[in-house]
């Protein structure tokens, strides 16, 4: 816009500033996930996400284990928090500690006193812990086998993990439904081009009565609602002995996918020159031959634009899914997977949730970033005209 | 046998059935049934091109007819008789859904999210479309905000989830408020406003496609005509109010209409974010209460879909038919 008359550099200005406060809103959220998946939960429960690369103030627990001796009626635990074999984990030996910021004796207050001051114990004793870690514990009672609890906060340095998807993928199921969802989408992506393909082009380039009436069909059914399909195909499929299966959700996608590959494809398909298909049909070449020779290799732009369409939708597809597949939890897909179980059952764990949902948009998210040429061209072609 | 190799077993039947009828049956009908062979040579040849569309087009017809058409009318039938499916009962569950409070609040719900996300996705679609246009870095810009169109519905509403948490330290929209020393809330627990919530989410997703189509329409519009109005003295806003968008207004027409059949088709969100509690409802979300317990009440309720979305269809036929003349 720079060349045009009467565009001032103020506007311009305010065009970049705004592109890029709406490109960060939308990213913000798509973010905070990305980031909350790598993270483990002890410090997503002790800071945001957005603050992830800073250092965490984050509470221990442990026990102290120190050296035990009687002085007159009170019994003093002398030692180091970092020794404690329940620190030694994430503070290995030798290591450099983070300084003790407070401690406290219950859990609810971690750090309700700050490092070096004094705090009172339950029973009377005393409770000091100093900044480097080295703590005496006074009480009037013998310590038994079990040595009292202490607590203490401490700066963490910022901690990035793959452990989420270890847990997502492993235990809570989301492996196996990765597979059935590649499952599910492959074949109801595959099987609706080719059955499209012929009918585009009977649609396009051939002469015969009804054609007309058969296009109005096709855009008519691309709105009809796929809640009308629900009930009554699931008792066909019920009646033929398909059931909730496999095969019943990949017929199922195929017709629902249809509509919208036909018009795709006619549309592309009507765009293409006369010349080359009537000078094939001079030279004697079958309608069979001038598709499978002419057409179809000329179309590859649309075919990839309705795979890519197709692929997205199945894969990203939860209705279908819970309706037409089993309900036993082996052959969840992943939105099903989710949206049915891990919403509940992990509901407050937010990095088990990041992580499952990242595992399942990441294949669309590379198919959308390496083929949006086709898919804006598909949605082009699709709406516009 | 592993769901895998049944896959590929499937796409290996399905392809080689596919490739295996058409070719078979045009062969078939060229040296077989009309042979273009002997004294009928040129009849048959005729012949067999009238009737090589109908093969085809047979498979893409059978599969249309049986898994949309067949619907339509199957859902009706259906939605007449009780939930057993043994008794015909006419009218009887429409009767009982306009009875339904739940119904009626799903289906003013369902009228906020057409008259709300169309508009707002169109809106902001445009708006980065002309935003974008001719920057240097828009493109990037634009395959950004595209992004979310690759997500899925119950993917967004995780993401969402994570926005709208109670916890300050997991949810953004808390934390601003707890740095404002206000106390945290859910946002989808407050009545009427929490449906605006899960539109946020539908809008974010459908932005993006409104962006690229518009994007491309605001590309075809003639040089000719923003230069006039800018030597004639028009500025920036002028040029896109009076001589852009008029020139657009079919595309946007035909953005507003493909968002609004996709808003009453959209259950996963609020099926996600609240299943349905706390009065957000939709008809899709409601019908899916229904799914498996009483199939007479959840075809009622599709149909009703169905009903809504009628005009559109129409619209969308008689448009079609336009440009074919």
């Amino acid at each position: 816009m720079d060349s045009i008359a009467g565009t001032k550099s103020s506007l311009t200005w305010a065009v970049n500033i705004s592109v890029v406060v709406l490109v960060v809103l939308w990213l913000i959220p798509t973010i905070g996930l990305l980031v909350s998946s790598f993270r483990d939960r002890d410090q997503i429960s002790a800071s945001a996400w957005w603050e992830a690369p800073l250092p965490v103030e984050q509470a221990y627990r442990l026990r102290a284990e120190g050296e035990v001796r009687q002085d007159g009626g009170l019994w003093i635990i002398e030692g180091n928090v970092f020794d404690a074999s329940e620190m030694v984990e994430t503070f290995p030996a030798g290591s450099e500690h983070p300084p003790v910021a407070a401690f406290g004796i219950t859990g609810r207050e971690p750090g309700a006193t700050a490092a070096g001051q004094e705090a009172e114990n339950r029973d009377g004793g005393t409770l000091v812990v100093n900044a480097d870690g080295s703590y005496v514990f006074t009480t009037n009672e013998e310590p038994g086998d079990r040595p009292p609890r202490i607590y203490v906060v401490a700066e963490t340095p910022p901690e990035f993990t793959t452990e989420n998807y270890n847990t997502v993928l492993g235990g809570d199921g989301m492996g196996q439904a990765f597979i059935n969802t590649l499952t599910v989408t492959i074949p109801a992506t595959v099987i609706p081009i080719l059955i499209a393909a012929f009918a585009a082009y009977a649609l396009a380039w051939m002469d015969f009565p009804g054609r007309g009436l058969l296009i109005a069909a096709v855009v008519g059914l691309l709105v009809v609602p796929l809640q009308l399909a629900l009930v009554p195909l699931l008792s066909l499929h019920q009646q033929v002995g398909i059931g909730q299966s496999f095969v019943g959700i990949w017929l199922a996608h195929t017709g629902f996918g249809l509509p919208l590959a036909i018009y795709l494809l006619r549309n592309y398909m009507v765009g293409l020159p006369r010349d080359i298909i009537e000078s094939a049909k001079v030279d004697g070449a079958t309608d069979f031959q001038i598709f499978t020779k002419i057409i179809l290799p000329l179309s590859f732009p649309a075919l990839a634009s309705f795979a890519i369409f197709q692929f997205l939708w199945t894969w990203n597809d939860l209705l279908v899914a819970k309706v037409f597949l089993p309900s036993s939890d082996e052959s969840w897909v992943m939105t099903v997977r989710i949206a049915d179980d891990l919403l509940g059952s992990r509901g407050g764990d937010w990095g088990i949730l990041a992580a499952a949902a990242f595992v399942s948009i990441a294949v669309p998210l590379i198919v959308f970033f390496s083929m949006q040429r086709y898919l804006v061209r598909g949605l082009l072609a699709g709406s516009v005209k | 046998m592993s769901p895998l190799v049944q896959g590929a077993i499937t796409i290996i039947i399905g392809v080689g059935g596919c490739i295996g009828y058409f070719y078979f049956a045009n062969m078939l009908l060229d040296k077989v049934i009309f042979p273009a062979r002997g004294n009928d040579a040129g009849r048959n040849i005729n012949r067999a091109n009238q009737v090589r569309p109908w093969l085809f087009l047979f498979p893409a017809i059978f599969a249309l007819g049986l898994y949309l058409v067949y619907p339509v009318v199957g859902s009706f039938l259906r939605s007449l008789y009780n939930r057993a499916g043994d008794e015909f009962i006419g009218f009887g569950n429409y009767a009982n859904l306009i009875a339904d409070e739940g119904f009626r609040t799903a289906f003013f719900n369902n009228f906020l999210w057409v008259l709300v996300v169309p508009a707002m996705a169109t809106f902001l679609g445009l708006l980065v479309a002309q935003l974008t246009d001719r920057l240097s870095w828009g493109n990037i810009a634009k395959s950004l905000i595209f992004m979310p169109m690759a997500i899925s519905f119950v993917g967004a509403s995780l993401i969402w989830k994570f926005v709208y948490a109670n916890d300050p330290d997991i949810g953004i929209i808390n934390a601003v408020r707890a740095s404002m020393g206000m106390e945290s809330l859910d946002p989808l627990q407050i009545p009427f406003w929490n449906n605006f919530f899960l539109m946020v989410i539908l809008i974010w997703i459908q932005t993006g496609f409104a962006m690229v189509i518009l994007s491309a329409a605001l590309r075809g519009i003639p040089e000719e005509t923003v230069e006039a109005a800018i030597i004639d003295g028009a500025n920036p806003f002028q040029v896109f109010f009076k001589i852009k968008v008029p020139q657009i207004m079919g595309t946007i027409v035909v953005v507003w209409t493909t968002i609004t059949i996709l808003v009453l088709k959209v259950f996963d969100i609020v099926y996600t974010m609240t299943g349905g509690n706390f009065g957000t409802d939709i008809l899709p979300s409601y019908m899916m209460s229904f799914m498996f317990r009483d199939d007479g009440r959840a075809t009622a309720v599709a149909f009703v879909i169905m009903l809504v979305v009628l005009p559109v269809m129409i619209w969308n036929i008689v448009q079609a038919r336009k440009e074919m003349r």
